[in-house]
């Protein structure tokens, strides 16, 4: 089997490195060789696989050796759970230098030292945020990620990133072969949650690949460093995790996503009862006009 | 060949506007003028300052060269640290020919390059630790120093390091002044900007430190040079004329400069502004601040410098007035002896130039004490100001060409066939090779100093040993003359 090379995108907190190494946990139970390349400063993007609190990332030991070319894929390459290799990009304090520049560093120099030529079926990246510069633009870049899932949940700031990001993978789509491959619905048990990101879904072009319920197990597991997999494989979650791996597994419907309006999105949103009908009368109105009037 | 009408002149600029695209022919055609001496305001007829359009072979700079290579690089006694990767501050290392006395590693730093040297994990970790690191290295390696500025390469603006706070620190640990000067390269359209930056860097970390400080004794004769950058010893030859009109030359800006002379001179009774383009910024503001005047003045040529010399004369009481006269009297013979000599030689030979900020128009005089005359003239990065001074300077239907491409310059040199293209070093093999006569204007082909009179006598004989050169008679290798004579037997005779 063909290399597969999935980013994983979504609003910050919307849990997608929790969903990213859970699902990774469920695809290396079901004999696949996974990479995770975490693409995010704060670098916890492999610590429920690795037992770790986080790892050692190439630009931390970049900069401790003076500089990347210095670096052997040994040092920064970690095997954990099943077989899993993790790789965490790292980067700077908050409020300097150039985070993005260091998931750039990071990923050429996978390239280069041949971290993509080892067998492996599926390589993960769990990249900060919104796409945010160029840098963290790079996973979804010709040669990288072809397939992105976005994790988002019924809540209208994780729905306006979701349609978001499937701009910015227009712009890369048209110019290579990345493809939006799926929505995965992280729930906060906001009501008719899976029909509301099932439309968006369909609005973007693309599927809601699965519903991932919400349970405390995930936490538990979590305090742990744990997948939910690895800490009790007979909870029903665990097998949540499972079926979006086979899915995953599975996925044929790769699409260049079709965005929405802000229009489209707020419409949306009130069919859904998540934002009121706009009464243009208030605009602008303070406190006391409102009294007085 | 005799100079074109100004009806020619229109005709060849669109002729040569022609091969453009519809966008780009809009755009140059906007840059290019035939010079009218009535238009009062240069906005009329020619626009400046404006992006070069890509693909057209500018030869600008950018704001870190006009910081670091023109307005602080000069500063011989402070440290200029290139902030960022090597290659901005290693390959324009001493290349400017700005001469100072000193001893250079010592006590003088003027030719060195100090720079951050940034590696991929300055730029995602950011650069400030290793900026104070730096500046400790510098501090321990050259005790002497007396200042360092901070000059900013593209990467620092893009990752936002905070090299104002870390200048702050470190200029309180040392007790000496750190300039943060915020000039990366891609702000603006030419090195213009970059000038700008840094007057105002020099403005907000410099010039006010001695407020309130009266031990410096001052005179009523203080002046200041501001503007001069000691090409080949500029400086030098035209200090020497302030001085023996009795005039006090307190500060040297920047060429031999010194960050004690920046200092003193809000002191001064008069600022003397070379170039206007690079330094007017803080001579206007010492006049708003301080309420010192300032003026433009020219010093190439016996002409303009005895008209410069009575104008800044005329700011002061009757022996300085009459000491400046002594002054003319006294250069009389031997600047009339410099055009004896080369004046028959140079007589009606025509120049056309393409320089930087103010020799487009301020050598003109001097080609004009020769007998030479200007047929073109144009600017890398001119503001409209230098062409409302340009426009009165130039002859009636001459040439004006702004940020010139290089495909316009070949061809208006191809039809205007001067006898002399005064330009920079990637114009020089080009016009060399099509067989004509050519100087540097920016470095004085290393030569020099042009600026006062012992720099005139300097200037003729550059002029004369290379239009005269006997190599132009040489164009054509020895083994083809033969065969071009036998192929065109009648004009070979006559």
């Amino acid at each position: 089997m063909a290399l597969r090379q999935c980013a994983i995108y979504g609003k910050g907190g919307i849990g997608k490195s929790t969903t990213t190494q859970n699902l990774v946990a469920g695809l290396a139970e079901a004999g696949k060789k996974v990479m995770i390349v975490g693409c995010d400063p704060k670098a916890d993007s492999t610590r429920l696989i690795l037992h770790a609190k986080a790892q050692n990332s190439i630009m931390e030991m970049a900069a401790n050796a003076g500089s990347v070319e210095d670096l052997e894929l040994e040092d920064v390459l970690k095997v954990g759970y099943r077989g899993i290799k993790c790789v965490e990009s790292g980067g700077p304090e908050p409020g300097v230098g150039c985070a993005g520049r260091g998931v750039i560093t990071a990923i050429n120099f996978l390239e280069e030292e041949g971290a993509y030529e080892a067998d492996l079926d599926f390589v993960f990246y769990d990249v900060l945020g919104d796409v945010v510069c160029g840098g963290f633009a790079m996973p979804i870049r010709e040669n990288k990620a072809q397939e992105i899932y976005i994790v988002c949940s019924g809540e209208m700031m994780a729905m306006y990133a979701a349609n978001n990001i499937a701009k910015g993978i227009v712009k890369y789509a048209n110019s290579g072969s990345v493809r939006l491959a799926g929505l995965i619905c992280n729930s906060r048990n906001t009501a008719r949650e899976d029909e509301l990101i099932i439309e968006l879904a369909r609005q973007l072009g693309t599927q809601m690949i699965h519903f991932v319920p919400r349970d405390n197990v995930v936490q538990r597991a979590e305090i742990r460093r744990m997948t939910v997999i690895e800490y009790d494989p007979k909870a029903a979650q665990a097998q949540q995790y499972r079926d979006l791996a086979h899915k995953i597994i599975n996925n044929k419907n790769f699409v260049i996503p079709t965005p929405i309006t802000m229009d489209a999105l707020e419409e949306l949103l009130m069919a859904f009862g998540l934002m009121d009908e706009e009464d243009e009368s208030i605009v602008g109105k303070t406190a006391g006009e409102e009294v007085a009037a | 060949m005799a100079n074109l009408t100004r009806e020619e002149t229109l005709d060849l600029i669109a002729e040569v506007l022609e091969v453009y695209p519809e966008k780009a022919k809009k755009d140059r055609a906007k840059h290019l003028a035939v010079n009218d001496q009535a238009i009062e305001q240069s906005k009329k007829c020619i626009t400046s300052n404006r992006k070069s359009l890509p693909g057209v072979m500018t030869v600008r700079g950018c704001a870190y060269a006009g910081s670091k290579g023109v307005v602080w690089g000069p500063i011989k006694d402070m440290i200029h640290v290139s902030h960022g990767p090597v290659g901005c501050g290693q390959y324009s290392r001493a290349g400017r020919r700005n001469y100072y006395v000193g001893m250079t590693g010592v006590n003088t730093f003027g030719t060195m390059n100090f720079t951050s040297d940034f590696q991929e994990k300055d730029i995602v970790f950011g650069g400030d630790k290793k900026l104070a690191k730096l500046i400790d290295e510098i501090e321990q390696l050259f005790p002497l120093n007396k200042g360092i500025s901070v000059q900013s390469e593209c990467p620092i603006g893009l990752i936002g390091d905070d090299i104002e706070a870390v200048s702050k620190k470190k200029a309180k640990e040392l007790d000496k002044p750190i300039v943060p000067v915020r000039c990366e390269g891609f702000r603006g359209v030419s090195q213009s900007l970059g000038h700008h930056i840094a007057n105002d860097a020099i403005r907000d970390w410099v010039i006010g430190n001695r407020d309130g400080d009266d031990s410096f004794p001052t005179t009523p004769y203080d002046v200041a040079v501001i503007g001069d950058y000691n090409i080949g010893g500029d400086a030098w030859a035209s200090r020497i004329l302030l001085e023996e009109m009795g005039l006090r030359v307190v500060a040297q800006w920047s060429g031999d400069g010194t960050i004690a002379e920046m200092e003193l001179t809000p002191k001064v009774k008069l600022n003397l502004i070379h170039c206007y383009r690079s330094m007017n910024y803080i001579s206007r503001h010492m006049e708003e601040k301080y309420g010192i005047p300032w003026m433009e003045y020219n010093f190439f040529g016996p002409t303009k410098i005895a008209e410069s010399l009575r104008k800044i004369a005329a700011f002061f009481d009757e022996t300085i007035k009459a000491n400046a006269e002594a002054v003319i009297a006294k250069y009389e013979a031997q600047y009339a002896a410099v055009i004896a000599k080369y004046r028959p030689r140079l007589e009606g030979k025509r120049v056309m130039l393409y320089v930087g900020g103010l020799r487009p128009r301020h050598v003109i005089g001097a080609y004009e004490d020769l007998g030479m005359e200007v047929v073109g003239t144009g600017y890398e990065f001119a503001h409209n100001d230098d062409y409302d001074r340009t426009i009165k300077d130039m002859a009636d239907s001459t040439l004006l060409y702004d940020d010139v491409t290089g495909y316009e310059f070949e061809e208006f040199v191809k039809r205007i066939k001067p006898d002399l293209i005064g330009s920079g070093i990637k114009e020089k093999y080009i016009f060399q090779k099509m067989g004509i006569p050519f100087r540097q204007m920016h470095s004085w082909d290393y030569s020099g100093p042009y600026h006062g009179y012992d720099g005139f006598s300097i200037f003729a004989r550059d002029m004369d040993m290379t239009i005269n050169n006997p190599c132009w008679g040489k164009m054509t290798a020895p083994w083809l003359v033969e065969e071009e004579a036998q192929a065109q037997p009648q004009q070979a005779r006559a």
